[in-house]
């Protein structure tokens, strides 16, 4: 593992400089460069298609397992770029966390969900001391007080909001830096919706989070950053306009931007 | 005339003609629930007319099979012994290498090698029986005694690894399946917490396909015991308590052959005999089918 | 979540103290999947090359063409009778009992199959009946083959009188290739998009009409492709058979569909039974026969259905 704190003064957690991303002849993504500030949830929004699902999965290299992409131009990470030659994306994925669209928990027990990832990892952990960091993960997520006492119970026993945030916790677990949210609230009703976004502010003060979402409230509301992005003539998605949500949303500075945020298209 | 068109009763002539294809319909759908009834009806009646000779404590205790004899004895156990001795070598040889076969297909291998992959596999399960038997007398029991001299010619290993290769595709066939309705949500979600390739298929896909996985060993298994031609030709004819894999044995199946080559007469115990032993297999067969049945449907229950 | 609540979450480690605990020992963890994909490998070439292997056996039993040995596969093999001398045997009677069984069996099983599929996709409503046949299918395709051996010898041989009969082989397996014509014609025909069905009743047509002229033209690739591996089936089996009393040993061509009666892999039983090498290589060469019909029977298949899978 080569990726040490080269600047701990570095101010960015992930930056993405001319990444392109291809899937076989088409190019979804063009040319994105993007600095996600650390600590701070940056939302990722544009009209269905716009490749902000896409950018998102560039920066875990979650779309390695499509076997038709690739990515172009660099994601650093740490100073060093995840694409480059040896790095190898278990690491990444490790580092940089995921929670998907639709909750997917393992059909394992709840413990078993959140200490997946430690297992994997082939951390040397006492049962005393795992069952602190699925204790810890499981609190991190706001979890804990509503399923201590059914640890062992099918993590697909939990309802839709709880699930999400079983997820959650197994992304804690594994320690990350980085946690990529896809649209994590979408299956969800209004009121899990809001604890997740509460649940996001807390977990600002120790993680960079990335959100892509349709919901333009949840971004204007839930975010200190806002990304725009836009499909080109070609279907190319593509970073229109970025900057703090509150100027994007009140000021934007390019004209579809502000087509966009007040609904007239898309 | 006040009645619209609309009322009017429609062509009679045509009314009828598509009741009567109904009916027909009807009769030929209901022509398996006739199979299944005429299968249970047609064993039942000849094991009943089997019982009220031969004591069905007899059949379950006797540790001898000799209805063809002069002094009569009918213990299930040797042909059942012989029945789970053969299977279970089957199983010993289908179940790793199709499983394995199964994770590769599904979890590792590329689309092409996959689309390739599986149609030669299927190959395998359509030789008829009959060659799987001649093979594994005339090839791999030769072969086989080789190396374990003291094998006999007609014996229960070579029936058994032979069966197994036929029953390869058939748990990674049914084993892939189970391991490819695995949502993708499942796979992502264990990459993005990063798992490697072989972690993904064995500690979260696997285990997220194990009731379908089960389910296709079971009906391998059902398959094995209901298997006739390879043992009747290659593992012998000699009903004995034993699970030796290198003497001679006689599956319930091969029992049937036996008699059925003989010009055996109706009314005769040995007649009995044959569906007093079909009835046997049928009921084993039947449990594990519905075994296999009721962890296809948990599984699914799973992801609804 | 309340206020009191949120403060007594206790917070993940902060920046400063965050320790990478890593990813363990990853060489290993991947190599992992290297040694599940040679076994992977290895399972499929070994099954693969059993057949190989089987094949080239048979062939060279057979025809001699690796070893030198005597070829069996000659014209007298397809024009002689069987014999107890196995330099005059040959399979005439058994091919041509294969040919007469199973064309009757097509008769009975094909209608027999596509209308239970037709009933079950287009006219069953969702009853007990519905589910029955429905239950019974799936557990029919799982029950032995020699079960419905039994089942032929005690209804159709002895029962309704037709004894050991062509008409009682293949009635015999009429019924156990039932359910695989039912299930494959039950998939094409829910294949065909209902807008299909939809567009013919808003033209007038009755149920039967719109089964008839759209849906089964629309369907008959794959119902023709699942009877077509149905019948491979039929040719192969040999258990039922030999219950329902096939003879191993027909001298003759059967005359009716009450004659008596031997097929292909019965008479390969046979052979393979006798202890004489000659008699062996005669069985291999029985097995070529039974191979390449069977292949032949796939291919065509596989051929109709690309045909018709090209038209959608």
């Amino acid at each position: 593992m080569v990726m040490h704190d080269i600047a701990r003064d570095n101010p960015n957690a992930i930056e993405a400089r001319n990444m392109s991303v291809y899937y076989g002849s088409f190019r979804a993504v063009k040319s994105v460069s993007l600095a996600i500030e650390k600590n701070r949830i940056t939302a990722l929004i544009g009209p269905s298609g716009c490749g902000k699902s896409t950018v998102l999965r560039s920066f875990n290299r979650m779309n390695d397992l499509v076997p038709s992409a690739r990515v172009e131009g660099e994601v650093l990470f740490h100073g060093e770029n995840i694409y480059a030659p040896g790095v190898d994306p278990v690491n990444v994925r490790r580092r940089i966390g995921m929670v998907f669209q639709k909750p997917n928990p393992f059909p394992k027990s709840i413990y078993e969900n959140v200490a997946y990832g430690p297992r994997i990892n082939g951390w040397k952990l006492s049962k005393r001391q795992m069952d602190e960091l699925v204790e810890r993960s499981l609190r991190g997520a706001a979890l804990w007080d509503e399923v201590k006492d059914k640890l062992n119970q099918n993590g697909l026993s939990l309802s839709g909001g709880q699930q999400q945030r079983l997820c959650i916790a197994r992304a804690l677990a594994v320690e990350p830096e980085v946690i990529l949210m896809d649209e994590p609230c979408s299956a969800l009703d209004p009121i899990s919706t809001l604890k997740i976004e509460e649940l996001m502010f807390e977990l600002r003060k120790n993680y960079t989070i990335i959100i892509v979402t349709h919901n333009m409230q949840q971004a204007s509301r839930a975010s200190d950053y806002t990304a725009f992005f836009l499909m080109d003539s070609d279907r190319a998605g593509q970073l229109i306009e970025y900057g703090p949500t509150a100027q994007i949303f009140q000021n934007p500075k390019d004209e579809r931007t502000e087509q966009y945020i007040s609904g007239r298209f898309g | 005339m006040a009645v619209t068109d609309l009322r009017r009763q429609p062509n009679l002539v045509q009314a009828i003609g598509e009741r009567i294809i109904q009916i027909i319909l009807l009769v030929a759908a209901s022509i398996s629930v006739l199979t299944t009834a005429g299968i249970v009806f047609s064993l039942l009646s000849e094991t009943i007319a089997f019982f009220n000779e031969v004591s069905i404590v007899e059949f379950l205790t006797e540790t001898e099979w000799t209805p063809l004899f002069a002094t009569k004895k009918f213990g299930i156990w040797p042909l059942a012994s012989a029945t789970f001795l053969t299977s279970a070598i089957a199983m010993l040889v289908a179940v790793p290498l199709g499983l394995i076969a199964a994770i590769f297909l599904s979890e590792f291998a590329s689309d092409r090698i996959r689309r390739t992959v599986k149609p030669l596999l299927e190959i395998l399960a359509g030789i008829p029986t009959v060659v799987y038997g001649y093979f594994a007398l005339t090839f791999l029991t030769p072969l086989l005694r080789g190396f374990i001299p003291e094998l006999s010619i007609f014996n229960s290993l070579s029936a058994g690894i032979v069966m197994g290769v036929m029953l390869i595709p058939f748990v990674a066939s049914l084993s892939e399946d189970a391991l490819s309705a695995v949502p993708n949500s499942l796979r992502e979600a264990a990459y993005g917490l990063g798992s490697t390739r072989f972690e993904v298929a064995t500690l979260v896909v696997t285990p997220a396909a194990i009731s379908g996985i089960v389910a296709s060993i079971v009906l391998a298994f059902s398959r094995a015991v209901g298997e006739t031609m390879i043992v009747a030709i290659a593992a012998g004819q000699n009903p004995r308590l034993t699970l030796d894999p290198t003497v001679p044995v006689m599956t319930m199946t091969s029992y049937i052959v036996q008699v059925s080559l003989g010009d055996t007469p109706y009314g005769t115990i040995e007649y009995y005999t044959l569906y007093a032993v079909g009835f046997t297999l049928f009921i084993f067969t039947f449990v594990l089918n519905i075994f296999s049945y009721w962890m296809v449907r948990k599984f699914r229950e799973v992801y609804d | 979540m309340s206020t009191q609540e949120r403060a007594s979450v206790n917070v993940q480690p902060a920046e400063a103290e965050r320790i990478d605990r890593g990813a363990g020992n990853l060489k290993w963890r991947h190599f992992k999947g290297n040694i599940l994909t040679v076994l992977g490998w290895f399972s499929i070439i070994f099954g693969l090359g059993t057949l190989l292997v089987l094949i080239l056996d048979v062939l060279n039993r057979a025809t001699g063409i690796f070893s030198g040995g005597q070829n069996w596969l000659t014209w007298e093999f397809f024009n002689n009778f069987d014999s107890r001398f196995a330099q005059r045997a040959g399979a005439k009677a058994a091919i041509v009992g294969t040919l007469y069984t199973i064309s009757l069996t097509i008769l009975f099983a094909f209608p027999l199959g596509v209308a239970a599929a037709i009933y079950l996709e287009e006219y069953a409503t969702d009853n007990w009946f519905t589910r029955l046949v429905e239950i019974n299918i799936s557990n029919l395709a799982a029950v032995p083959s020699i079960i419905y051996g039994l089942l032929g010898l005690q209804v159709f041989a002895r029962w309704l009188l037709f004894g050991r009969s062509i008409l009682t082989g293949a009635l015999t397996l009429a019924l156990l290739v039932l359910p695989i014509i039912i299930v494959a014609s039950r998939e094409s025909i829910r294949a065909v998009p209902l807008s299909l069905r939809q567009a013919s009743y808003a033209l007038g047509a009755t149920r039967w009409q719109t089964v008839w002229h759209v849906v089964l033209p629309q369907a008959v690739g794959g119902i023709l492709t699942g009877s077509i591996l149905a019948v491979s089936r039929a040719i192969g089996e040999t258990a039922p058979l030999i219950t329902i009393g096939a003879l191993t040993f027909v001298p003759f061509l059967p005359r009716d569909i009450f004659d008596i009666f031997t097929v292909l892999p019965i008479q390969i039983f046979n052979w393979t039974s006798r202890p004489q090498d000659d008699f062996r290589s005669l069985a291999a060469a029985g097995i070529l026969v039974l191979l390449a019909i069977l292949l032949t029977i796939n291919a065509l298949a596989i051929y109709l259905r690309n045909r018709y899978q090209k038209r959608y």
